[in-house]
């Protein structure tokens, strides 16, 4: 701090009226100046956030493309009826693609339109943590792509009236999915805080979101295999997502690939806070 | 930065005329402006702050203090520093010299507790599109966790003081420049802050409409501070 603070009441050795000046903020913080506020902000981010899809024609667009897109994938492509099978296998082989070019489409306009309208400037001089407006928004996309995926629900009853399927294998799948959008979620969010144009967020995010999808994949492998050591081929190989959620779709939740969501998703919003922090006023 | 016109190179010369920026208005106040000497009781003291984007020189060691019941007015033609300075002042922008407390709360050391003592409308009254009036101002106050009676006292307040009672229902796409000017400023005045900092608070709003905005700055509490710029001599 510059010297002038120095001469401030906070400085005089043991002031007889303790201000509350330049006090760590926790101490101060609890003097009861206003009603305990501890995840209030981001509470009331993730209800305007959460409201907002709805309150335009997002929410109608996306859920109707969503599902008609599954089924289309399912039925069709997958073959679900011919293959005699009661699973929703063809459903979760393709969900993974359907997710790459749907879930940036919500992650978008998380930080993008908010710095292109301006109102990034009254969220970020509020009394609000960044981590906690980054949070509540990411909270709120995440929830939106859960009640979308909550409602293929159809597709399980038709395998249950038809068959007789594993339900545990569905249930970890669905799992899996949810972690899946929540992680291609969180990477757009972050992408989204880098611009204000949504289309240039959107591109880079189905780009990186590829990426991470096929980092497993012959085609990043074979790239990396004839030059890098071996131990750089393995850990690439280890960070694809689709090796994660495949692993979840046998039915085993196995806590290394729940923590692998959980850390992709926790990285690239950390970077969203920085970025956004970086960013804002651009 | 909209904020920023013309490239200044010279350091001297900004530092001047962004002094002379800061002027009041005379109709807004007649108390005395320039308190240098930073009393005990300051709302807002922003020591030596500068701010340079790339090879402009936007904002170059401005101290500003302003104490309970005074009204400061940043005066000048576009380009001449005005947002900027209230963007650092407001934490939006980080200086790259220079402190800012307000209320005795270093901005930086304690962002949270300087913020809840401030009022802000940023420049052009950004709003979510969206939403309704109603549906914004009970947001913000949801944030700033004003809740039960109190809200609906300060919702009540503000709303009278700015006039919204008839658009309250209507979402913010489709108010005028001047409706949306009101909920800029009637949010900034919701939580009954210490500090305001308002940005071109009158920009758009016709004559009586400007009337009524210096009103009300006016009849503001003797324990308020007020910050607020206009690009227009009149």
């Amino acid at each position: 701090m510059s010297a002038t603070t120095d001469s401030r009441p906070l400085s005089v050795p043991r002031p007889e009226r303790a201000t509350p000046a330049d006090r760590p903020e926790r101490a101060a913080a609890s003097t009861p100046r206003l009603p305990a506020t501890v995840g209030r902000p981001l509470l009331a981010v993730f209800r305007r956030e959460f409201a907002s899809y709805f309150a335009t024609p997002l929410a109608a667009t996306f859920l109707v493309i969503f599902l008609f897109l599954t089924g289309a994938f399912t039925f069709q492509l997958g073959g679900l009826y011919e293959r005699g099978q009661a699973d929703l296998r063809p459903f979760f082989g393709y969900l993974p693609w359907l997710y790459l070019f749907l879930v940036p489409a919500i992650a978008m306009r998380l930080w993008a339109e908010e710095r292109r309208i301006g109102t990034v400037e009254l969220l970020v001089t509020l009394p609000v943590r960044l981590s906690d407006l980054v949070l509540g928004k990411f909270l709120a996309a995440w929830a939106f792509a859960c009640v979308a995926l909550a409602l293929t629900f159809p597709l399980w009853m038709t395998v249950s009236y038809l068959g007789d399927p594993d339900h545990g294998v569905i249930l970890a799948s669905y799992l899996g999915a949810a972690l899946m959008a929540g992680s291609f979620l969180a990477v757009g969010s972050c992408l989204s805080a880098l611009s204000k144009n949504q289309v240039v967020a959107f591109v880079v995010c189905v780009v990186v979101c590829l990426g991470l999808l096929l980092s497993g994949f012959p085609l990043v492998l074979g790239f990396l295999s004839g030059w890098a050591p071996e131990f750089v081929v393995d850990s690439v190989a280890g960070l694809s997502l689709l090796t994660h959620f495949e692993a979840l779709q046998r039915g085993v939740v196995d806590l290394r690939d729940v923590l692998y969501f959980l850390a992709v998703m926790a990285g690239a919003l950390f970077l969203n806070v920085l970025v956004l922090d970086w960013k804002k006023a651009d | 930065m909209t904020a920023i016109g013309a490239p200044r190179t010279s350091s001297s010369s900004t530092h001047q005329r962004v002094r002379a920026a800061v002027v009041v208005p005379r109709e807004f106040t007649n108390r005395p402006v320039f308190n240098r000497s930073a009393p005990m009781d300051t709302i807002l003291d922003a020591r030596g702050l500068r701010k340079r984007f790339g090879p402009i020189l936007a904002v170059d060691g401005i101290d500003l203090t302003v104490a309970p019941g005074e009204v400061v007015g940043f005066l000048g033609p576009n380009g001449a520093g005005k947002s900027t300075t209230m963007k650092l002042v407001t934490g939006f922008l980080e200086p790259d010299a220079g402190s800012v407390s307000i209320c005795g709360h270093d901005l930086r050391r304690a962002p949270l507790l300087a913020k809840r003592q401030l009022g802000y409308l940023p420049e052009g009254a950004p709003g979510y599109p969206d939403m309704t009036v109603r549906e914004f101002l009970r947001f913000l106050a949801d944030v700033r966790g004003l809740s039960g009676g109190a809200l609906r006292e300060r919702m009540d307040t503000v709303v009278e003081a700015v006039h919204l009672e008839s658009v309250m229902h209507q979402s913010i796409e489709t108010l005028s420049k001047g409706f949306r000017r009101r909920v800029g400023i009637a949010q900034a005045l919701l939580h009954d802050p210490r500090l305001l900092i308002l940005d071109e608070p009158t920009d758009g709003l016709d004559p009586n409409q400007k009337h009524e905005v210096r009103e009300l700055v006016r009849s503001l509490a003797a324990d308020k501070a007020v910050v607020l710029s206009t690009h227009i001599l009149e």
